[in-house]
């Protein structure tokens, strides 16, 4: 059933939003990641599969430098947004990072309201000219979050006495916010039950009209679910990349079967 | 038997109840230590714990009483009279103490036989100077009274003595016999153990819960004689502190309460921004090899000996502000001052602020940095917005702290700020504290039947509402923000 959705999604939009070419990433003398070349497409959900310590959520960090915040993490190869190279020297990373949204594998809200949490972003970037223009930003942002509805009556309540599944909501809103073109999502549901994961990847799915989404994820249910392509990683390489009809039903490489059908990982 | 030595045959006792306890637990399953309900060195320290605890409690009760005891029943010794001639009755009775002390010491050393000491008599011997030979100083001549009085102490001493060895010792073996009777395979020693360490762990907390109660009420008994002296109108809201110790002093605490809050002010308004910004800079900004050197670094001040900062401010801090500061803008002459005193009060207290702060900073979850991080926000974006409130309360729990150090501090306001009392706004100005003052009363000639001495518990007792005060605020503070945060 999952298989025959996927297959109705189709593709809408063929532009590369992010390329990466000779990715490689070091964590002290250890090569975390060998070789890697994806190209992200706009406007649409790539999803990262693999077994743990493959080396796809090191990956996923390198797309908007959140591997700078390491000490010992080094990058080589390179990355651009839009045909810009986002490790060049002029790239300032927190801009970046604003442009490059994400969203992490437990969720994360700020000690702060859900008010506040919203408009965290848009309020550091001076994205909202006026208290007016926040509160709309902070409305469409939980809206397109899903959580609207939930929390509208107590937006000034904390953002931590939500449950699991709209804190992490709350934390798509977030990320939304400051108007990102990547939203990069770390293993977003690990932390969730089934229902409030069905939540999220249906949001997932809505998201793809305006951005381009990347999950990392574990399931590969999920990856089947959400994606419309999938990038199999296995020991820092990246083995198979392509359409995820054409991964899940018919892979080329047989690490990639393997993995798919619970041989190895 | 001396005390050193029936402590060491109870635990001996003890140590010999483990063995057994042990022995007798494998042997009950035989041999196989796997059979039994509990290691077998549970079954040894639950006889040990048997032996030794119920005879140390008696032993502990019976000290406290043998000295009651006893001289309740010798008090009725000593005439109405003797009482009056030297002056009060536990000046007689230390008089007793001494001489039976000085007994003990005599035979002791072979100057007088036992038989001798019993059949003393003030007509017959000098004790005084018999007791003068074995190095035992007494004040006066002994009169009959008191040396019948100090035989019949001594007496009673030994009797008592001999029946608490006793009672401790046969206590210690019925202690060990019980619990080496009650080993057993199906005995749940590792129980009954863990309920003996969940009772010293109340022991312990009930005396540091009674000691403050205790330092309280010692406060409290000494303050209320002060106001049976001292109007409290004038105490609380006197606005002169001029003690005299020929009476009629004016002991306003006002001009006190005022030194202490103005230094500590100052204090905090140096030591929070530094401890806290230099915090901040060690958890979220230092690398790990400077952190590695700068924290210890930092904590070194907090070792350093209060009376040592008082004379860094005395020769350094003290001259450096009257000449650069003081003298030129015309405020002062003098080298103590407030300032003197809150600038380097605060210099030690940058420590306890910068430590707390720092451990608290670095138990904020990373993952909310990285939300952070990841939305595009610059570090110091992430501290003033996240970090911080995200610690808050245990900052505020950290400076209140430091406040209440701040308050009780008293070696570096004598050397940097002086011992004059005054209330006036000008920082240059020599004021002192309240607790320079407990001091000054109590230090000493001091008669502790008139108010200028009996003021020091008074203030004592302010200081601690003050500071209790401020931690009631802390708690109270933390707990709001916990209840926001989680």
């Amino acid at each position: 059933m999952n298989d025959m959705r996927m297959t109705e999604r189709g593709v809408d939009s063929k532009n590369i939003k992010m390329k990466a070419r000779k990715v490689q990433v070091f964590y002290g003398t250890n090569h975390a990641i060998k070789d890697v070349d994806v190209d992200i497409e706009d406007k649409t959900v790539t999803a990262f599969i693999g077994p743990s310590g493959c080396g796809k959520s090191t990956f996923l960090r390198c797309l908007n430098r959140m591997n700078d915040t390491i000490d010992i993490c080094r990058v080589e190869g390179e990355i651009t947004l839009d045909g810009e190279d986002i490790y060049d020297r002029k790239v300032d990373p927190v801009q970046l990072r604003a442009k490059v949204g994400m969203v992490f594998q437990k969720p994360n809200p700020f000690p702060k309201s859900i008010y506040d949490n919203v408009a965290y972003g848009p309020r550091i970037h001076g994205l909202a000219r006026g208290k007016a223009e926040l509160d709309e930003i902070v409305e469409k942002s939980l809206r397109r979050a899903a959580i609207w509805n939930e929390v509208k009556d107590r937006l000034d309540a904390p953002g931590t006495g939500l449950s699991g599944g709209q804190q992490q909501r709350l934390c798509i809103a977030r990320a939304i916010a400051t108007g990102p073109e990547v939203l990069l999502m770390d293993e977003p549901c690990s932390a969730l039950d089934p229902i409030a994961t069905a939540q999220v990847e249906e949001l997932i799915d809505e998201l793809r009209e305006r951005f381009s989404v990347v999950i990392v994820t574990h399931s590969m249910q999920q990856a089947a679910r959400v994606s419309q392509k999938t990038a199999f990683f296995h020991l820092g390489n990246l083995v198979e990349y392509g359409e995820t009809s054409k991964i899940f039903t018919n892979p080329d490489d047989p690490r990639t079967e393997s993995y798919i059908t619970g041989r190895i990982g | 038997m001396p005390l050193l030595w029936l402590f060491v045959i109870v635990l001996a006792l003890g140590a010999l109840g483990f063995v057994l306890g042990r022995q007798r637990a494998i042997a009950s399953a035989g041999g196989d230590a796997r059979q039994l309900h509990s290691l077998p060195n549970y079954y040894g320290s639950n006889v040990a714990i048997l032996t030794v605890v119920p005879a140390l409690m008696v032993l502990a009760v019976w000290l406290i009483l043998q000295p009651m005891v006893i001289q309740a029943r010798v008090t009725s010794l000593i005439p109405e009279a003797a009482i009056e001639q030297i002056g009060s009755r536990s000046l007689v009775m230390s008089d007793v103490r001494r001489v039976a002390e000085g007994l003990d010491t005599a035979v002791a050393a072979g100057a007088l036989s036992e038989a001798e000491t019993r059949g003393l008599s003030t007509d017959e011997t000098d004790v005084r100077a018999r007791l003068g030979e074995v190095g035992v100083a007494l004040g006066g001549a002994v009169t009959p009274e008191v040396l019948a009085a100090a035989l019949r102490y001594r007496a009673l001493d030994h009797t008592a003595d001999t029946l608490r060895s006793g009672l401790v010792i046969v206590l210690a073996a019925l202690g060990l016999a019980y619990g080496y009777l009650r080993t057993r395979q199906e005995f749940r020693a590792r129980n009954s153990v863990e309920r003996a360490i969940l009772a010293l762990l109340m022991l312990a907390s009930t005396l540091a819960i009674l000691t403050t109660v205790g330092i309280v009420f010692s406060m409290l008994f000494e303050t209320f004689n002060f106001f049976e002296l001292y109007p409290w109108r004038e105490f609380f809201f006197g606005l002169e502190w001029r003690p005299s110790f020929e009476g009629g002093s004016d002991l306003g605490l006002i001009p006190l309460l005022w030194g202490t809050l103005y230094i500590s002010i100052i204090a905090l308004l140096v030591s929070v921004p530094i401890g806290l910004f230099a915090a901040i800079y060690m958890a979220e900004y230092a690398g790990k090899r400077f952190r590695a050197v700068a924290k210890p670094l930092i904590e070194v001040l907090a070792g350093i000996p209060t009376i040592v900062y008082g004379l860094f401010a005395l020769i350094t801090v003290g001259p450096l502000l009257r000449d650069y500061f003081a003298q030129p803008l015309g405020l002062g002459t003098s080298s103590s001052s407030v300032m003197t005193a809150g600038v380097v009060m605060g210099i030690m207290l940058i420590p306890f602020v910068s430590s707390l702060s720092d451990d608290i900073i670095n138990a904020v979850p990373q993952s909310l940095r990285d939300g952070s991080y990841g939305l595009g926000a610059t570090q110091s974006e992430t501290v003033r917005q996240v970090i911080l409130p995200a610690a808050l309360p245990g900052i505020v729990g950290a400076i209140l702290l430091a406040a209440s150090r701040a308050i009780g501090e008293t070696m570096i306001v004598v050397l940097g700020a002086g011992a004059a009392a005054a209330l006036s706004l000008n920082p240059f100005e020599a004021m002192t504290t309240v607790t320079v003052k407990i001091v000054g009363q109590l230090t000493g000639d001091t008669n502790f039947e008139s108010p200028e001495a009996l003021v020091a518990f008074a203030l004592g007792l302010t200081l601690f509402v003050i500071t209790l005060g401020l931690n009631v605020l802390a708690l109270y503070i933390v707990r709001k923000y916990r209840e926001q945060y989680e």
